[in-house]
This record gives C-alpha cells, structure tokens and sequence, in this order.
C-alpha cells in the first residue's frame, strides 16, 4: 500500500481541500481517501461548506461599489476615530435588528452612564408616548416657524438643529419645550406618510459620552445616547426596521455635526 | 508591483469589491461590514507611506481583521444589548443552506472564521493568511481545523466538538 511511507494527517485533509496540498503527496492522499470512507466524507463536507460560503457571500463582491466606498470618497474624509462610535452604535442597532422587538436587556452597569441620562431617557419616552397620541396639538411650534429652532436652542443652551429625515418619508411637524432631569429639554416631532410618529428629544446632560443604549415600554422604543453633553433620545414604534434607520439617520447627522 | 501614487490608489481601489465581500462575511451586518471597509480605506489611504511594497491586498485585509478585532473588543467594554431571544433561532428548521451557512459562521470565535473566510472566500494562501493574522501556519491549520468541525456540528445540530485530535 501507498500509506505506508507516510500517513496522511489531518492538516494534509485541509490542504487538499485548499488546494495546497504539494503534488508529490496528491497520489498518497487520494489512495487514503478511497481506503477511508470516513475521512473522505469529512473532506467532502468540508468542500460543501466552501462552496455554501462562496454561494451565499461570493456575490457581494460584484456588487456595485457604495458611493461612501467610492475611494475619491474615501480620500476627502477626515480622521478615521469618530467613526468607531458610529460602528458601534451600527453594530448595537444591527444586534436590536437581529432579535426580538421585546426580548431585549441593557447590560454592563460598570460602564453604564449614571442615573441621570436614564432619568433623560424615560422622560423623553414618557413624553414621546404623552404627545404621539395627540391629534390636535402634538406640538407647540410649528415647523414652518422660524424662532422653532432658534428658540429651543436658546432655552436648551445648545445649538440644535433638528435632522433632517425626508428621505426617510418623515415630516418635521415641530417642537416643543419639555421640562427635564438636568433641564430644559427640546422634543421635535416628525411624522410620516401613514401617520406613524417619531420624536427626538435634546437635553443637556452631565453624563459622560456613550454608546446607543436601547429602551423599549408597551408599543414605543428609544435608542438613546450621549454626545457633546448633549443627551439625545430618538423614540417611536417599536418596529425595528423602521427606528432602526431612522436611528441611524439622526445619528450620523448629530455626529456630523459635531465636527 | 505597487511603485506610484496613483498605482498604489488604483490598486486600492480594485481591492474594494473583494474587502466588502470579506467584511460582510466576517460580520454579517452590511451597515457595519461597510463601516469596516471605509476605515480600512481610510487608515490605508494615511498610511500609504508605511506600505513597503508586497501584496497590497493582504496589507487590507491585515488592516481589516484588525480594525474588527479592535471593534469587537470596543464593543465588548461598553454597555451591551443582549438578545433574550433569538428570532433566527425558531426560524432555523425552514431556512435554506445559505441560511445555514451564515449562522454556522457566526458561531464561530472570530479569528476561527476570519481564517476560514481568508481561505474559502478571498481565496489566500495559508501564507498569506498566517502573516494577516501575525500567527504560525500551524496555527492558521488548526483555526482553519476547528473552524470546519465547528461549522459541521452546528450543521449536523450537535455540540460543538471541544478539541481537535492530533
């Protein structure tokens, strides 16, 4: 027999299957694989398993390229490091994406912005829930006001601008002045095509930057995080495709505008 | 060969497609996979000065691998959100091998499926994968061993096989 000069080990399994494996062993190799039924069904399998992640991922290198990838893009960009927030806070809505509407818990305490920024988040939620249910007067000024935006800044003390979220169908109905933890907190309301709300709320905070961190009470959710001692809660049906976007959209632009 | 500015961009650029690929499998989500493959773009493109010739290509997705690497340690510091449930769970049984396939990959650590997609889907050398990954090709052997018996025990719906005999 061939196999008696050299055993074939499981690395050389690997290397044929990889197409690494030197030639003067592929004779030794194929003779084994005939004399052994289990280890050709394993090498087998693991082809199978090559070919299942080339059919299922192979594609999306002849995707056409994303304009944010495009690398004249690419080299007008700043400073890579604010990004990483934005991954992360990406990777948290992708995780919320993944599972279940309810079935979600906020964890690791030590790293937890304190007290205050929840009490923030609840508030804004409580008034998200207050104010979505009214027909007639959701908001105190209208959009089309020009003190909206000048005023709530003032009375916030910081400057606000509230994003712009059209392309995701959402219309800025307006804004309201709220009372909040660490105080005056500004609620602007949007609304889209088949009436379903979505509000972002701005306050100070003392609380430290954070990541986007996840709420969810009765049909309502809010991602909230801090940003420039500012603490932002975006909050609506708790759909997760929908605020998911829509998180995503009010996120960058509060980054962005950061800069 | 990379020998000019515009050489080096261009070479760059041609590796976007095939970057995107890699990120997408590696961590499934598109926003964050292209996320990955912008700042891989970006740090290449600043430190084009320290790129000293040789495969380009592996020089990205050295960058790739650990700029994720970096994310998900980032990720585990912060505060996380943890799935009670997992809705891709109770739909397992009626989905299709590519389903399948992607789960299989997500149950892997990452520097297990990091290896195994260098090889299977980008297509690199045991080489190449062994200096993108800083380890020694014996090790790149057994990411790439344990990786595969891992993918079948999910497959086969059995306990992950815990060590990987000699």
């Amino acid at each position: 027999m061939i196999e008696k000069d050299a055993a074939v080990t499981e690395d050389e399994l690997h290397a044929l299957v990889d197409g690494e494996l030197p030639a003067d062993r592929q004779e030794a190799v194929a003779a084994w694989l005939a004399a052994h039924p289990d280890d050709a069904e394993r090498v087998a399998h693991w082809r199978a398993q090559a070919e299942a992640i080339r059919a299922r991922y192979g594609a999306v290198g002849s995707e056409p390229v994303p304009d944010r990838l495009k690398i004249e893009r690419v080299m007008r960009q700043r400073a890579p490091g604010w990004r990483w927030s934005a991954a992360a806070a990406a990777a948290v809505v992708a995780a919320f994406v993944a599972g279940g509407t309810v079935g979600w818990l906020a964890r690791g305490a030590a790293a937890a912005p304190g007290n205050g920024f929840e009490m923030l988040a609840q508030d804004a939620l409580t008034a998200h829930k207050l104010y979505i249910a009214e027909m007639r007067h959701p908001i105190e000024v209208k959009a089309g006001e020009t003190h909206l935006v000048p005023w709530l800044s003032r009375r916030v003390g910081a400057e606000l601008k509230p994003p712009d979220l059209s392309a995701l169908g959402l219309r800025l109905l307006g804004g309201r002045l709220l009372p909040g933890p660490s105080g005056p907190a500004a609620l602007f309301m949007y609304e889209g095509a088949s009436g379903e709300r979505f509000t972002v709320y701005a306050s100070r905070t003392a609380s430290p930057e954070s990541a986007l961190r996840f709420k969810v009470e009765d049909r309502a959710a809010a991602f909230y995080w801090v940003l420039n001692q500012v603490g932002y809660v975006v909050s609506g049906p708790a759909d997760r495709n929908r605020l998911r976007t829509v998180v995503n959209s009010v996120y960058e632009q509060t980054e962005q505008a950061k800069g | 060969m990379v020998n000019s500015v515009a050489g080096f961009r261009q070479s760059v650029e041609a590796a976007i497609p095939a970057l995107r690929r890699y990120a997408r499998a590696l961590v499934r989500n598109a926003d964050v996979a292209d996320d990955l493959v912008q700042d891989t773009l970006v740090r290449a493109l600043r430190s084009e000065h320290l790129f000293h010739g040789g495969d380009l290509r592996s020089w990205l997705y050295t960058i790739l691998t650990n700029l994720n690497r970096n994310r998900l340690r980032t990720l585990a510091r912060r505060p996380t959100l943890v799935p009670i449930e997992d809705h891709d769970a109770a739909a397992a049984g009626t989905e299709s091998g590519q389903r399948d396939i992607a789960r299989a990959l997500d149950s892997l650590v990452e520097e297990q499926r990091a290896a195994l997609l260098l090889v299977v889907l980008e297509g690199l050398s045991y080489r190449d994968v062994a200096e993108i990954q800083g380890v020694p090709i014996g090790t790149v052997m057994s990411r790439l061993a344990r990786a595969r018996a891992q993918i079948r025990a999910h497959l086969d719906g059995q306990r992950p096989a815990l060590r990987r005999i000699k």
